[in-house]
């Protein structure tokens, strides 16, 4: 019999999670692993242009946008732990290039092969048995770029059904921005707290103990938030929760 | 919409009406003026705001009109008509409740579907007790039943007294001449058939093709701007009263507002002028929800005024408007025309970034990331010491910056940690 080749992925890291939560990137790593495939993290990766294109300077954005194509298109698969930079590449590198054949091309091969982390792991995991276990009761928060980009909604929650212990305890308002919105948050701090404000007190109305998500960004913004308001409420990146490794500090939390 | 499972088809539907309408725009404008002119109507054309003033403070001259009624109209708004209007001895009289509110208070429209959506119950009716000085100042104003119920006995000697109608028209139907607007208040019915004259003012993309478009879009409208299934009153109206019309306006004035819209045509905006300002992308917003109407500086706030304002007023004073978002989406999801209102902004983003904006420290920044963003060697080079900065940051600020875990996944991947 021919054993089938497992495919080749290369992970985009984010730049966020390079700096910030790296334990993301190793949970990533080994749930994609776990996955069956054979994981690479390319050295020539730093972030896939978002800060420039969301401030309007389609120039930087296009140079960084070819680096980004430069060091994936050799992979089957190209999988990120976040819904706005796997929208970035698989929606709007083409839109960038669109006034230059080649690389628009080169874009929409890249855009075909990219996914979510939950999107590739809810196909490609088996979830007949648990993944693991997770005794807490858990908020999960749709990021907008997941929701509406990607229309990855159904995938984090089929994998949280397949981990031991975990409830699932849904936000009354799934569809609503957290606030976070990249650069916005920096730019518009007093409006972009106001939005988090909202969004916690609709996470701390479920009595999760544990909120988590597929992005990054909106997890920061709203662990700040829930810690500025004295709440106990624990937040990981979804894939730290998969991977096994939410056992250690949360987002925002002492020790960290 | 549970109760509408055409929806998405009428959305379509509506989408390619409009998108049909404004390819063939210059031949459904003049087949509009065709038939108001056979309908016994006048149809003047503004190229700009203070034009489409003029036109009307002249037809007001020329009948000699005191006061004039005026249903709620966002393109009046646009023209800032009512200070014209005084400015020539007319007083104008709002008769949409939220709209007469606000113009009691002399404030601008925070919404443009509900214009008083700002102001409470009690400033209403503190607002009624310092207007209304020849009602008892000791009656009970605490239900909003009794405030209608004032507001409306106010108006009626207006409506009856007034020289002059002016309307606005949410959709325009070329094959017959027709204008129709759309109200729960009956206000509008009240403003364009009980003066002499009615004037219905609008904007060029307002019009479509036939009556049956007229009420794909009607059908859409109402849901998507208030959750009901229609306004409570749908009114046509078409040309001056006839020979034998038991009652109408003996003169009838269509004035069409241009104001730069067609400069929109076959741009990258273009879509914009697919609008047929119902609300749903404003009020799904959730800047919009934080920061309310006024905070948005012009004629129309939310999604769809960050779009058209910097285009009325230009980039360098609206810049800030189209980056006032969060990318969320949420617009262009709800938007019953399907106008793709984050790629709009972000169109905005672009021209904003290309002018200037943002300068200084700002762009700076932005563009020493981008250049190291592309030189990895580099860039980790300098992410190691910025992980020690912001790790520091994150103990001064830490609800705005939680702690960074410590070195970065590149550096713990590279010692071979997986």
């Amino acid at each position: 019999m021919i054993q089938k080749k497992p495919p080749k992925i290369g992970l985009f890291i984010t730049c966020m999670v390079d700096l910030m939560r790296p334990s993301v990137g190793f949970a990533a790593l080994r749930l994609l692993e776990r996955a069956g495939a054979q994981v690479v993290v390319p050295d020539q990766q730093t972030c896939c242009g978002q800060p420039a294109y969301n401030s309007g300077d389609f120039s930087n954005t296009k140079i960084i946008a070819r680096a980004v194509i430069n060091a994936f298109e050799d992979f089957d698969h190209v999988i990120a732990p976040s819904g706005s930079c796997t929208g970035m590449i698989r929606m709007h590198y083409v839109d960038v290039f669109k006034d230059d054949e080649a690389w628009r091309l080169r874009a929409e091969k890249l855009a075909a092969k990219t996914f979510e982390l939950t999107e590739y792991l809810a196909e490609h995991l088996d979830l007949s048995q648990n993944i693991t276990t997770f005794e807490h009761t858990v908020a999960y928060h749709d990021s907008c770029t997941s929701r509406r980009e990607l229309n990855v909604v159904d995938q984090p929650r089929k994998l949280m059904a397949a981990v031991g212990g975990l409830t699932l305890n849904e936000l009354s308002d799934t569809e609503t921005c957290c606030g976070f919105g990249g650069l916005f948050s920096i730019k518009f701090p007093d409006v972009s707290d106001a939005i988090a404000k909202t969004k916690i007190e609709c996470v701390q109305d479920t009595k999760a103990e544990v909120l988590t998500g597929a992005d990054l960004g909106c997890l920061v913004k709203q662990a700040g938030q829930l810690k500025k308001a004295g709440s106990k409420v624990r937040v990981f990146h979804i894939a730290e929760i998969l991977a096994g490794m939410a056992d250690g500090p949360g987002l925002a939390d002492e020790g960290t | 919409m549970s109760r509408l499972p055409e929806y998405d088809d009428l959305r379509d539907r509506a989408k390619a009406i409009k998108a049909h309408t404004l390819d063939n725009l210059d031949t459904y404008l003049e087949q509009f003026e065709a038939n108001v002119i056979k309908a016994g109507g006048k149809v003047h054309w503004a190229r700009d705001d203070v034009e489409a003033a003029q036109i009307i403070v002249e037809i007001c001259k020329s009948v000699e009109a005191k006061t004039v009624t005026k249903g709620k109209s966002m393109i009046a708004e646009e023209i800032g008509l009512n200070a014209q209007l005084r400015k020539n001895g007319i007083e104008p009289i709002e008769t949409d409740l939220g709209e007469y509110i606000i113009q009691l208070r002399d404030e601008p429209p925070s919404h443009i579907i509900a214009p008083a959506f700002h102001i409470s119950k009690e400033q209403v009716a503190e607002t009624f007790l310092e207007h209304h000085v020849e009602q008892s100042p000791d009656r009970d104003l605490s239900e909003p039943t009794s405030l209608v119920h004032e507001a409306r006995q106010e108006l009626r000697q207006k409506f009856l007294n007034a020289d002059v109608g002016i309307t606005g028209a949410n959709v325009l139907v070329a094959q017959t001449g027709t204008g129709l607007i759309v109200t729960n208040e009956g206000n509008g019915d009240l403003t364009q058939s009980l003066p002499r004259v009615h004037i219905a003012l609008s904007s060029i993309e307002k019009v479509v093709p036939t009556l049956e478009d007229a009420d794909t879009i009607l059908r859409l409208l109402a849901r998507t701007a208030t959750g009901q299934e229609m306004s409570v009153y749908t009114t046509f109206f078409s040309g001056a009263k006839r020979a034998g019309d038991l009652d109408g306006p003996s003169q009838f004035h269509m004035v069409m507002l241009d104001n730069r819209r067609s400069e929109l045509l076959g741009g990258p905006l273009h879509d914009v002028l697919s609008c047929i300002r119902c609300g749903a992308c404003i009020n799904h917003c959730p800047i919009y929800a934080k920061v309310s109407g006024h905070a948005y500086g012009w004629v129309y706030p939310g999604p769809i005024g960050s779009i058209l304002t910097p285009h009325f007023v230009g980039v360098d004073e609206a810049h800030l408007l189209p980056n006032a978002c969060t990318m969320c989406g949420r617009c262009e999801e709800v938007c019953p025309v399907r106008i793709p209102l984050p790629k709009l902004l972000r169109t905005w983003r672009g021209r904003a970034y290309d002018a200037g904006h943002p300068g200084g420290l700002h762009r700076l920044g932005l563009n020493v990331w981008a250049w190291l963003a592309v030189r990895p060697a580099l860039y980790r080079l300098v992410v190691r010491p910025a992980v020690v900065i912001l790790k520091w940051l994150g103990k001064m600020r830490p609800y705005d910056l939680p702690s960074p875990q410590g070195s970065t996944f590149m550096d713990r991947y590279k010692r071979g940690e997986r």
